[in-house]
């Protein structure tokens, strides 16, 4: 049921108040026509009595009380939805942007999506290659698995999405595959970077595209990312492929979610982000993951820069709060000209522990990584002592560690943005690095797997 | 909305979501619902039931997975497929299974509240006690054995007010504490298998413990460990506004992991309340209140129970959020100015308690509740009260997650208040050196931190050859005894008396250490014995084979001749 209005009430920022409407439901979708005949987009945000408050996508300006016109939908935010989605860009809305025909829809559904039944899902634990040893080795990524990159301003986290979206594959198995980037407040030069590395590699005609960049209207930006998950989920629970989300650059996301906070006169909370974005990211981030019944699944890698490469400020932080891990970019070793620049001390996976071993890459894994790390850790340790003191004042052991630390940085976490690893060569290549040490060192590995691979890779 | 009172719960619109009342204002009442409200809108209907939110409590309850409000998981999923769609309503407790009830008392009894008239076996681990509810007593009538649904009615009471039916099922408002006798002080420790927690910071049966940490520090491993190897009865985990995938890691695991003492899987002594973050924020407000009421009802069968709450601070914030839309004045970093009493109130129905009824017995609630502090800033209002109220602070640290050193809890700034009041038992139950050598091993960890401060100005060669010992031997009892893999099989689960065999035996290396060096011998020589790689393999010894570790000692005293 179609309602229109004539009596908008207040206009201020991007909210309107329409007064003498009946039967207006919350959060519903709404059409505003202006005097010259522009149309904009609009949902509803608040109703009380016949009151309604309406968000308007596009901005207020040059909307005037008189002249315009408010159309009521009668439903919320839809996405078209059919396998023709693939290979199409689409804007922050979901509407085609390439000069392509319309979708015609098999399906419409609602971009909010409902919530998982925590019964429904299955856990994550298929193992996937990323063919970079950092992830593949220390902080394994699984099906179903959101797992962020944090960076800052001026790392390469693109490229490394994009060597993510390129060479991810689930080993020995053929697969359908889809990929589902969403652009939000992003450069044009940032969207263009995939674009070229989509249709380079030919990945574009699996890849689903939702472009909202940074000059495209503010609050379509809170839209994109449920856009996308809808489009995702369909891909993934009805169309039974593997997808992997790209979301790019969830900073912009929460900013915009702090302006439309801040027009609505919210009580701010931590830095001036609403008090709710914990619920509202988890709205978004949740929607990954794995059923029992179905087939596909989603995976998930937001990529978020870091305000002032600070790990605490909220955004970084909520949504660490409820990711299954981070990739952490370090600014030190990009300097280092370390290439992807993980800085695996900080970064983790936490569902890495279901998708490696026995089966699934290869016995010794879980040992191996944490001896990795645990060694990579004391060289780290080793070398801030040497800064303060000289490498003299260092023991013998130390000065061990402190070179195998280097070597690792330079050989195991260091590749090439083309190449790709198998997941045997990182674990030879762990192996490679640790004979450095002598047996007794290594505490943290078994007895039969140090019998096995120490010094014999 | 007259003739409702404050806590009704009511539904709203034809889709009959569930809502609770939380302000009156004459014949206005606000109402908080506890699903998404997309949809609605002025006009629609709202109807009351006159009664607060409260749970079922009955044979059922166990190897159920519910959300916030009491609704089975698994059922809805039956009902509405993948999503949780709105407006379900589901009893929490199945209507149609018939459980064999036994009865104890006798018609012509006399019984009051708390009284157990009745057992059913619920699952192998657990006999549920039939209980009459607290607020009835009199002379039972009539009394049935047989097999009964939980709506069927077993006993007839005779009351004052007159006669009462009595079901296997029973209901409770979840804001409201289920009665008591007495309170006791918790004096028996709970034991978790996890070494650095049991030797160290332990935590009495019937107490509270708080593990606040930044994200990746490892909360939800810790807890995870505790739900699997607590010494308990009855495991309650509480998922507040966390991850999906956590829970489903819980209900895939547990039901194939095998009770240490019993081998029957875990799933038949475990209940779970997941309100995941994506799920209404307002039932994630109550779910924890649901969980801990639960709880109440198995202690006051006399069971040890451990609830677990992860995380405390998705609670908090849902109080926040709903404080907000209710414009209510804020306090600290915008939560409500009631964040603390709230807190404790939840931190108190924790407790070892006399329960009510025949016949006399006591039953332990134990709560360990997680906090995410924003950027692991312990400053934060939530853990600063709750901090005010438990008596255990797991301090986990960043710095030790990253170099993997897990659990990650601190050792110098962690603490237990229980260690003098659990003294009698541990000594009477483990052994007399147990808590000495505790503090011998935390007084080496502390020099430790001393040391190595002196080391971090002006180099190793400042130290003196015992001083060097000792940071060794500090290396030993992190890596060796504070270091535990929770996904290695054998690692995962410790016994006191290894704990206690594996603490004295480093202790040991020490004191052995010393007296070579004594004897002449330099510390680059006894740093380079092989018997430190024995002592680093210790944690792998299988529960079966913990006199090795005697060997070791002897060992030990081999080489001090």
């Amino acid at each position: 049921m179609v309602k229109e209005y004539r009596t908008v009430g207040t206009i201020s920022g991007p909210l309107m108040l329409i007064e003498g409407v009946k039967e207006i439901k919350y959060a519903e979708l709404c059409e505003i026509e202006l005097k010259n005949g522009e149309t904009r987009k609009g949902q509803v945000l608040e109703v009380d009595a016949d009151r309604a408050l309406v968000q308007v996508f596009e901005g207020t300006r040059g909307i005037d009380i008189p002249g315009t016109k408010v159309k009521f939908k009668g439903k919320g935010i839809e996405l078209s939805l059919s396998p023709e989605i693939l290979g199409r860009m689409f804007n922050g809305m979901g509407e085609p942007i390439d000069n392509a025909p319309e979708i015609l829809p098999e399906k419409r559904a609602d971009i909010n999506g409902e919530p998982l039944n925590p019964y429904a899902r299955n856990y994550p634990n298929e193992f996937i290659q990323t063919g970079i040893s950092a992830i593949d080795g220390l902080n394994t990524l699984v099906r179903g698995q959101k797992l962020p990159i944090f960076s800052g301003s001026g790392l390469p986290h693109n490229s490394l999405a994009a060597q993510i979206a390129r060479q991810a594959k689930v080993l020995g198995k053929e697969e359908k595959f889809a990929v589902v980037f969403a652009a939000m407040g992003i450069t044009y030069e940032e969207a263009e970077f995939f674009m070229n590395d989509f249709r380079n590699t030919g990945a574009i005609s699996r890849t689903s595209m939702f472009i909202n960049l940074a000059n495209d209207p503010v609050i379509e930006r809170i839209a994109t990312p449920r856009v996308a998950l809808t489009a995702a989920e369909y891909l993934a629970f009805e169309l039974e492929m593997h997808t992997l989300v790209i979301l790019t650059d969830m900073t912009n996301y929460c900013e915009a979610l702090r302006e439309i906070s801040a027009a609505r006169k919210e009580i701010p909370g931590r830095r001036g982000y609403p008090g709710y974005m914990y619920t509202d990211l988890a709205s978004v981030y949740e929607r990954a993951g794995r059923l029992k019944d179905k087939k596909g699944s989603i995976t998930l890698i937001p990529i978020l820069t870091m305000p002032e490469d600070d790990k605490t400020h909220p955004i970084p932080d909520l949504t660490g709060y409820i990711t299954e891990g981070q990739i952490l970019l370090g600014r030190g070793l990009y300097r280092k000209k370390v290439s992807p620049p993980i800085d695996v001390l900080p970064s983790l996976s936490r569902l890495k522990d279901k998708g490696i071993g026995q089966g699934k890459t290869r016995e010794d894994h879980a040992d191996l990584f944490n001896q990795l790390i645990a060694c990579y850790s004391r060289g780290k340790e080793a070398e801030e002592l040497s800064i303060v003191l000289g490498e003299a004042a260092l023991s013998d052991m130390d000065k061990l560690y402190l070179k195998f630390s280097d070597k690792f940085e330079k050989r195991y976490i260091s590749q090439g943005d083309y190449e790709d690893r198998a997941i045997e060569t990182t674990l030879d290549l762990g192996w490679k690095l640790l004979s450095m040490f002598p047996k007794g060192e290594l505490k943290r590995i078994r007895d039969e797997f140090l019998e096995k691979y120490y010094g014999k890779v | 909305m007259s003739g409702s009172k404050m806590y009704d719960v009511v539904r709203v619109s034809e889709k009959k979501l569930i809502g609770e009342i939380i302000e009156l204002k004459g014949e206005i009442a606000s109402i908080q619902v506890y699903e998404e409200t997309g949809g609605i809108g002025p006009g629609e209907p709202v109807f009351p039931t006159y009664e607060p939110l409260s749970v079922e409590l009955g044979p059922g309850l166990m190897g159920s997975i519910y959300d916030g409000v009491q609704r089975p998981l698994d059922d809805i999923m039956k009902q509405a497929g993948n999503s949780i769609a709105r407006g379900i309503s589901i009893p929490g407790l199945d209507r149609e299974h018939k459980w064999k009830f036994k009865p104890i008392k006798k018609e012509g009894n006399k019984v009051g509240g708390g009284d157990i008239i009745g057992e059913v076996q619920e699952t192998v681990l657990v006999t549920h006690k039939v209980m009459i509810p607290p607020n009835v007593s009199g002379k039972i009538m009539h009394m049935k054995e047989g097999e009964f649904t939980v709506t069927d009615v077993v006993c007839v009471v005779e009351t004052e007010e007159g006669e009462r039916e009595i079901t296997l099922m029973q209901k409770w408002p979840v804001r409201k504490p289920r009665p008591c006798i007495d309170k006791l002080p918790p004096d028996i420790p709970m034991y978790t298998g996890q070494r650095v927690i049991d030797a160290f910071f332990p935590v009495a049966k019937g107490g509270s413990a708080c593990v606040p940490g930044p994200f990746g520090s490892g909360k939800t491993v810790i807890q995870h460990q505790i739900s699997k190897w607590a010494d308990a009865d009855i495991i309650l985990f509480v998922g507040c506004g966390e991850r999906g995938n956590e829970m489903t890691d819980v209900l895939l695991e547990f039901p194939e992991l095998k009770d240490p003492k019993s081998g029957e899987p875990l799933m038949k002594r475990t209940l779970l309340v997941a309100n995941t973050s994506n799920m209404p924020v307002a039932a994630r407000e109550a779910s924890v209140y649901t969980g801990i009421t639960i709880a109440e009802y198995f202690r006051d069968m006399g069971y040890s129970v451990t609830l677990q709450a992860d995380s405390t601070s998705r609670w908090a914030e849902a109080m926040r959020e709903i404080s907000g839309r209710l414009e209510e004045m804020p306090g600290e970093e915008g939560y409500p100015a009631y964040l603390g009493t709230r807190i404790a109130e939840f931190y108190e129905r924790a407790g070892r308690v006399k329960c009510l009824g025949e016949p006399d017995r006591e039953g332990f609630i134990t709560v360990i509740g997680s906090v995410s502090p924003p950027g692991g800033d312990l400053a934060d209002p939530v853990v600063q009260s709750t901090l005010r109220v438990v008596k255990v602070f797991w301090d986990l640290q960043d710095r030790l997650a990253n170099a993997r050193h897990f659990p990650a809890i601190d050792w110098l700034s962690s603490y237990s208040l229980y260690t003098d009041s659990l003294k009698k038992w541990v000594e009477e139950n483990i052994g007399k050196e147990f808590q000495s050598n505790v503090k011998d091993a935390m007084a080496i960890l502390e020099r430790e931190a001393e040391l190595q401060e002196i080391v971090r100005l002006v180099g190793v060669e400042s130290l003196s050859s015992e001083e060097i010992l000792l940071l060794e031997v500090a290396r030993s009892i992190r890596e060796d005894f504070l270091h535990q893999n929770a996904f290695h099989e054998i690692d995962t689960y410790t016994s006191t008396k290894k704990q206690e065999k594996m603490l004295s035996a480093i202790l040991h290396l020490y004191s052995g250490g010393l007296s070579l060096l004594k004897s002449g011998k330099t510390v680059d020589e006894i740093v380079k014995l092989p018997i430190w790689e024995r002592i680093s393999r210790m944690k792998y010894i299988g529960e079966k084979k913990i006199e090795d570790i005697d060997k070791i000692n002897k060992e030990i005293d081999k080489l001090m001749g």
